[in-house]
């Protein structure tokens, strides 16, 4: 079964009152690949990575992860949740636990693993991002960019199929950009399929497979990183693109 | 002042059995009310009705009337209950919707993002609750909740009426058999709830000092 792919989105409808916000989107995401999303704000690219883990539900299509269809509620969602790791713009950690107790919280929960694993892991995966020499810590006790590496380790310690990135390093200062980036450069090269919102341009130009490019609730454009930035096809990409790269 | 004195072991025991309605009604109310809220804030909409319909019912009328129907209706039906256990009763399902409110004011002050980052790690409705959201909304409502606990103190006094021995009740004893002690009474009846109400504040504040680190 090389050929399913890791994420499916097909005729995929969704409305919030009125709006359209996301438009008939068809998207395969293959083994390994490495997504970027980008696109002006309102265009669905959060609303469309929520949908994959369904943080948001849809009102048409379906979704499928590595060949299962999304469940609609309950522990089968749950099961599948555990295989899609996400990152949130806001970090989103457990604000009442330590930096150890956010990275182990899953594995023991969910996956039923000894708390002597599960701390042996996040100490593990908190080396990998950094983050080690902080495990007792609370939240609120790091910066912003040390945050949301913690907050990979925790989506990592679940040992996701695939990662949503929802704007990663939009609440970032500049200077902690980097640092969130490079793990995320890790990563893409580890193998991990990923689908990453951003407006990261030289994310996507280093690590990306394949840039998308989302307006008004549908996929205007999709090509590898070099096609797209230096030959967009779409007036609204080269509209999006004059916008962004011209400083 | 010596009405006090010499009715010490009385007023001991009366203390007693306030402290113990408050304790047992107190448990109840946050065990049932934070079954309550959870029904509120929980996905099933049958329970969401269910627990907002209890709410407004039993938050919506007084105590008294809640004790009088308990009182007079409970044996009509056939159901006896020693009169300890039928106040517990009527103060649980008289303090648990406040409970209730109060624990929602404070799971509605959690951001949704904790919330969903629980629930991206493939956790349930039930250990979102449990592990994220329950811990950290009980820190944001211990005010609150000890506000309702020292109402509560004071609701208890309303048993007087129905046959229990509480502070109250002996305060109205002494006050037939010491009429000339009149103040003295009302001092020491009142002084015995102030160390009840002071307790839980004491309480409460040292929770809240513990819980604030994180």
């Amino acid at each position: 079964m090389v050929d399913t792919p890791m994420v499916a989105m097909r005729g995929v409808q969704k409305h919030f009152g009125s709006l359209h916000v996301l438009q008939d989107i068809e998207l395969e995401v293959a083994r390994g690949e490495v997504v970027v999303v980008i696109g002006p704000s309102g265009s669905g690219k959060s609303t469309l990575c929520r949908t994959i883990n369904r943080l948001e539900t849809i009102d048409a299509g379906s979704i499928e992860i590595d060949g299962r269809p999304l469940p609609e509620e309950g522990k089968a969602l749950a099961d599948l949740r555990a295989d899609v790791g996400m990152v949130f713009q806001s970090f989103n950690l457990f604000a009442h636990k330590t930096i150890r107790e956010n990275v182990t919280l899953g594995p023991i929960r969910v996956r039923k693993a000894s708390k002597a694993d599960a701390d042996r892991r996040a100490d593990e995966l908190l080396e990998r991002v950094g983050i080690q020499a902080q495990a007792d810590k609370y939240p609120a006790q790091l910066s912003g960019g040390q945050q949301q590496r913690v907050a990979i380790a925790r989506a990592l310690a679940m040992d996701p199929k695939v990662m949503l990135f929802d704007e990663p390093t939009s609440a970032l200062d500049p200077e902690m950009i980097k640092e969130v980036l490079d793990v995320m450069v890790d990563l893409a090269k580890g193998g991990m399929t990923m689908i990453v919102v951003t407006h990261e341009m030289g994310f996507a130009r280093t690590a990306a497979d394949r840039v998308l490019f989302m307006a008004d609730g549908r996929i205007v454009e999709q090509n590898t990183p070099d096609q797209f930035f230096t030959n967009p096809e779409s007036d609204r990409a080269k509209d999006f693109l004059g916008k962004i790269l011209k400083h | 002042m010596d009405v006090l004195i010499d009715n010490a072991d009385v007023l001991f025991r009366a203390f007693g059995v306030t402290l113990k309605l408050l304790l047992v009604s107190g448990l109840l109310s946050l065990l049932f009310g934070t079954v309550l809220a959870a029904m509120r804030v929980g996905p099933v909409r049958v329970l969401n009705v269910a627990g907002t319909v209890y709410v407004n019912i039993f938050r919506n009328n007084p105590l008294l009337i809640l004790l009088l129907l308990l009182f007079f209706g409970l044996p009509k039906l056939g159901i006896h209950f020693s009169y300890f256990n039928l106040n517990v009763l009527a103060l649980t399902l008289y303090t648990s919707p406040f409970i209730c409110e109060a624990l929602r004011a404070g799971v509605n002050s959690i951001p949704i993002g904790q919330a969903e980052a629980a629930r991206s790690i493939g956790l349930g409705f039930t250990q979102t609750m449990r592990h994220v959201v329950l811990p950290q909304a009980f820190r944001a409502v211990v005010p609150p909740v000890a506000s309702v606990l020292i109402a509560l103190t004071k609701n208890t006094s309303l048993v007087s009426i129905f046959g229990l021995l509480d502070l109250t009740a002996r305060m109205k004893g002494l006050l037939n058999d010491y009429p000339s002690q009149l103040w003295w009474i009302f001092i020491g009846i009142a002084l015995f709830y102030v160390v009840i109400v002071e307790l839980i504040s004491l309480g409460a504040a040292l929770l809240e000092r513990r819980w604030r680190i994180a």
